[in-house]
């Protein structure tokens, strides 16, 4: 009963996605009021019945139904329950429903909060919304339904792969989704700018709350992803430049120049067109990722199922929305009005080399990312392009992205003097100087790039901390005083600092762990003693454990530093007996920021069990960047001017409006 | 400065990036592309010593041997011909003999493949897609690599396992 009741509140949720997309269009079109509010309560009810289909599924998998195909194949009655939420997105079907849950979530967000918009904008918006949620509907109903039964149905279910069973499922793909998804607000707004013929400054105060609140969600779920990926899969690495996560970095780049350039615009009346189409690129490429993590095309802990069926679906709805959306633009993009003059230094000339770098070094990752594809595709060849092309192609980019951004917030808008900024950050490249010289004396004879590197990053942590100095007059005026101007400052500008400070802090990691790891791999017997970067490993013993659908051999190392025990660690290897398949479980000791890292290898027959230990210098920190820089734009969301300064024009028509519905 | 000079700057940075962008794309794309092979088209092709390719096939049974300190050698096979492979570090937990694999180095002067990097992306129910595609081709493709036994359209979930 469940099962049917969540399958027909889906398909009445697309019947509302289909009323949404075509009804307060033609109500635009006709100047009709009425037919225009028809968005706001189909984008509401549309959420509540998507939300009830989601719940159906989550009620399958906690009670355990193994009469449910999707339950039997991604479930076991032994799982921890968390687990058992937790795999209602760990398959093909079950994320889809999530993404368009999610897809419904921000449409019934611009419903609810969206009164302050102009009426036809808002029935625009929501009509595109109904665009992609139909698509994605029928997407789920016609090749991943969730809720098929199987006819005979078996006693237990085939468990979910391993891997996935770990906290980090209940947190990334949810993460990563209100990031790709919350994209589509941007497009809806761009698209629906582009049939209205009309954009100005309060669209771009507008789109930027929501922008921004879907770049934090994405930074955080890819930190998390990467951080999952780091202790879970057992080899140590954080990112291997994999097409997948290529195609989550992508949008990210993208977002982040829009979250730029939408700045320009809502300042400065510039740069609309190109705001316009970062928008439209931004959400494609979030679309391109679900395509190339959902289709089969590539092979990874990802990719759930290989079904040629939803590959072609996919390809199709990416076709259309991504060459209807370019279309629309290159056909209606002419008749926006270009806004203000700049000179080439100055504030917005910054932001515009931003967005030129960032989109830059997208393209980059999109060429690494498809060529092999392409190729595969034209010629039959097929080769992979790995983390060499990427170091080679991206960090070159990087470098001067990053010289760039302490520059840019102490430009002054329309003209900036970059002699005087130059003056004002003179204190962070002293600092990035005396790092650079303390890190090259400290590792003589080392690695030459790795110094360059921190001293890099310590300019753009400087740097932010520069502006912020600057701001509130330290050391000029009273301290009294600067720390009352520190208090008044804008929220977004502490939220710039932070978020830029991110970028230096998550490159310090990026630096010390690839340049200072130390690793040692062995095999060892209990009582032998490794030694790594000045801690001594000692193997107590293997001990097997039976765990609620696993069996383990834990590992127990006592670690010591200069004959004192620091502590204890127990990685351990898990055998999960329906899949027949095992897992690593690496044991992490965090010491400040850096990390001794122990996974297992095989058990030889004279008892001796394979062995590799990594310690990673510093590695936190590649975490702690991308939480700083969703801390700065959680600051920035919460800037008084985001919130009551954009104009209502239409807020006491549309409540006339709805007393009338 | 006039509106037109203004734009011609902005039109020249972004061109100048862009040519960097592409330069640095074309080199890399020459200097850091592996290419894929089964063990009969390393047999085809004559591939020297030295340069690295990706091998894809199957552990042949019965070939995996475990020397002193972590060092291992098995044969990879694809049907028709046969690589020595040798690899020193800690296998991924899907490495099974008879299963696929992917592994990268290069081939050494005595025709050994010597591989820094071995890659075992499959469950009990998966092939690595080249492999399985390359077998395909050679028509050594048995049925029941990719059936996942007798269940109702089961969706094989990879397990991706790598060392480096």
């Amino acid at each position: 009963m469940i099962a049917e009741s969540g399958h027909y509140a889906l398909v009445l949720a697309l019947a509302l996605a289909l009323i949404q997309s075509i009804v307060p269009i033609v109500g635009a079109r006709w100047r009709d009021a009425a037919l225009m509010n028809v968005a706001r309560s189909t984008a509401l009810a549309q959420l509540l019945f998507v939300a009830a289909s989601f719940a159906a599924l989550v009620t399958l998998h906690v009670t355990s139904d193994f009469s449910v195909a999707n339950v039997y194949e991604n479930s076991h009655s032994l799982k921890p329950l968390l687990y058992k939420i937790t795999g209602v997105w760990g398959n093909h079907e079950g994320s889809m429903l999530l993404w368009v849950s999610i897809l419904a979530l921000f449409g019934g967000l611009v419903a609810a909060f969206g009164n302050n918009l102009p009426l036809s904008l808002r029935a625009h918006v929501l009509a595109v919304q109904g665009w992609v949620a139909s698509a994605f509907y029928l997407f789920i109903l016609i090749t991943s339904n969730p809720f098929l039964r199987i006819a005979n149905p078996p006693l237990e279910g085939r468990d979910l792969n391993p891997v996935l069973q770990d906290i980090g499922l209940a947190v990334h793909p949810p993460m990563l989704y209100l990031g790709y998804v919350g994209f589509s607000i941007s497009f809806s707004f761009a698209v629906a700018a582009l049939l209205e013929g009309r954009i100005d400054a309060a669209w771009a105060r507008w789109v930027r709350p929501w922008t921004l609140m879907a770049w934090i969600f994405l930074t955080l779920g890819i930190a998390m992803g990467s951080y999952w990926a780091y202790y879970e899969l057992g080899w140590g690495g954080w990112w291997f430049w994999d097409p997948v996560e290529n195609a989550s970095l992508m949008p990210w780049l993208a977002g982040t120049a829009l979250l730029h350039s939408a700045l320009v615009m809502e300042k400065r009346n510039a740069l609309k067109v190109w705001t316009v189409l970062l928008s439209i690129l931004t959400f494609s490429l979030s679309l391109l990722g679900t395509f190339l993590v959902r289709s089969g095309v590539l092979t990874s802990v990802h990719a759930f199922a290989t079904d040629p069926t939803r590959g072609v679906f996919i390809l199709l709805i990416l076709f259309v929305f991504i060459g209807g959306s370019l279309s629309l633009y290159a056909w209606r993009a002419p008749a926006l009005k270009q806004g203000g003059l700049f000179a080439p230094i100055s504030r917005e000339g910054a932001l515009v080399l931003n967005n030129l770098l960032l989109t830059t070094a997208c393209a980059t990752v999109f060429i690494g990312t498809l060529y092999p594809l392409a190729l595969e595709v034209l010629t039959g060849e097929k080769i992979s392009v790995g983390a060499p092309f990427f170091n080679f192609t991206f960090a070159p980019l990087f470098v001067p992205l990053l010289l760039a951004v302490p520059f840019g917030p102490l430009l002054a808008w329309k003209r900036g003097d970059l002699l005087g900024a130059a003056q004002r950050l003179m204190v962070a490249g002293v600092a990035a100087l005396v790092a650079m010289a303390l890190v090259f004396a400290w590792t003589y004879g080392g690695a030459t790039l790795a110094p360059l590197a921190i001293g890099l990053a310590a300019f753009v942590i400087m740097g932010a901390l520069c502006d912020l100095a600057e701001r509130i007059a330290l050391f000029r005026i009273p301290l009294s005083l600067s720390l009352r101007r520190a208090r008044g400052l804008p929220r977004a500008t502490w939220g710039t600092a932070f978020a830029h400070a991110g970028l230096g802090v998550a490159l310090i990691g990026i630096v010390c762990e690839t340049t200072w790891n130390s690793e040692y791999i062995g095999s060892m017997k209990p009582d032998d003693v490794a030694r790594v970067a000045g801690y001594q490993l000692r193997l107590d013993g293997l001990n097997p454990r039976q765990g609620p659908n696993f069996r383990e051999m834990v590992a127990q190392f006592t670690v010591s530093r200069d004959g004192e025990k620091v502590s204890v660690m127990t990685p351990s290897k898990r055998n999960f007996t329906t899949r027949g398949a095992s897992t690593t479980e690496a044991a992490l000791l965090t010491r400040g920021a850096s990390q001794l890292y122990i996974s297992l290898g095989d058990t030889s027959a004279d008892g001796a069990i394979a062995v590799r230990i990594y310690h990673k210098p510093l590695v936190l920190m590649i975490w702690w960047g991308p939480v700083l820089m969703a801390f700065g734009g959680l600051l920035s969301l919460s800037d008084r001017r985001l919130r009551v300064g954009a104009p209502k024009p239409a807020k006491a028509a549309a409540r006339a409006l709805q007393a009338a519905e | 400065m006039t509106r037109k000079q203004r734009r011609l700057t902005l039109i020249g940075c972004a061109l100048v990036v862009l040519a960097v962008a592409a330069g640095l794309v074309l080199n890399a794309l020459r200097d850091s592309i592996v290419f894929f092979s089964t063990p009969s088209m390393v047999a085809e092709k004559h591939l020297g010593p030295g340069k690295r390719f990706r091998l894809g096939g199957l552990v042949e049974q019965g070939s995996l041997k475990r020397g002193d300190n972590l060092a291992v050698t098995f044969t990879v096979g694809d049907g028709g011909a046969t690589l020595p492979v040798a690899y020193k570090g800690i296998l991924p937990d899907l490495f099974r003999e008879g299963q696929g694999v992917v592994a990268e180095g290069a081939l050494d002067a005595s025709g050994v493949f010597r591989a820094d990097t071995v890659l075992a992306k499959h469950d009990e129910t998966y092939m690595p897609k080249d492999v399985a595609d390359a077998l395909k081709k050679q028509g050594h493709w048995k049925d029941d690599y990719g059936k996942p036994g007798n269940m109702p359209s089961a969706s094989a979930a990879p397990t991706q396992g790598a060392m480096r």
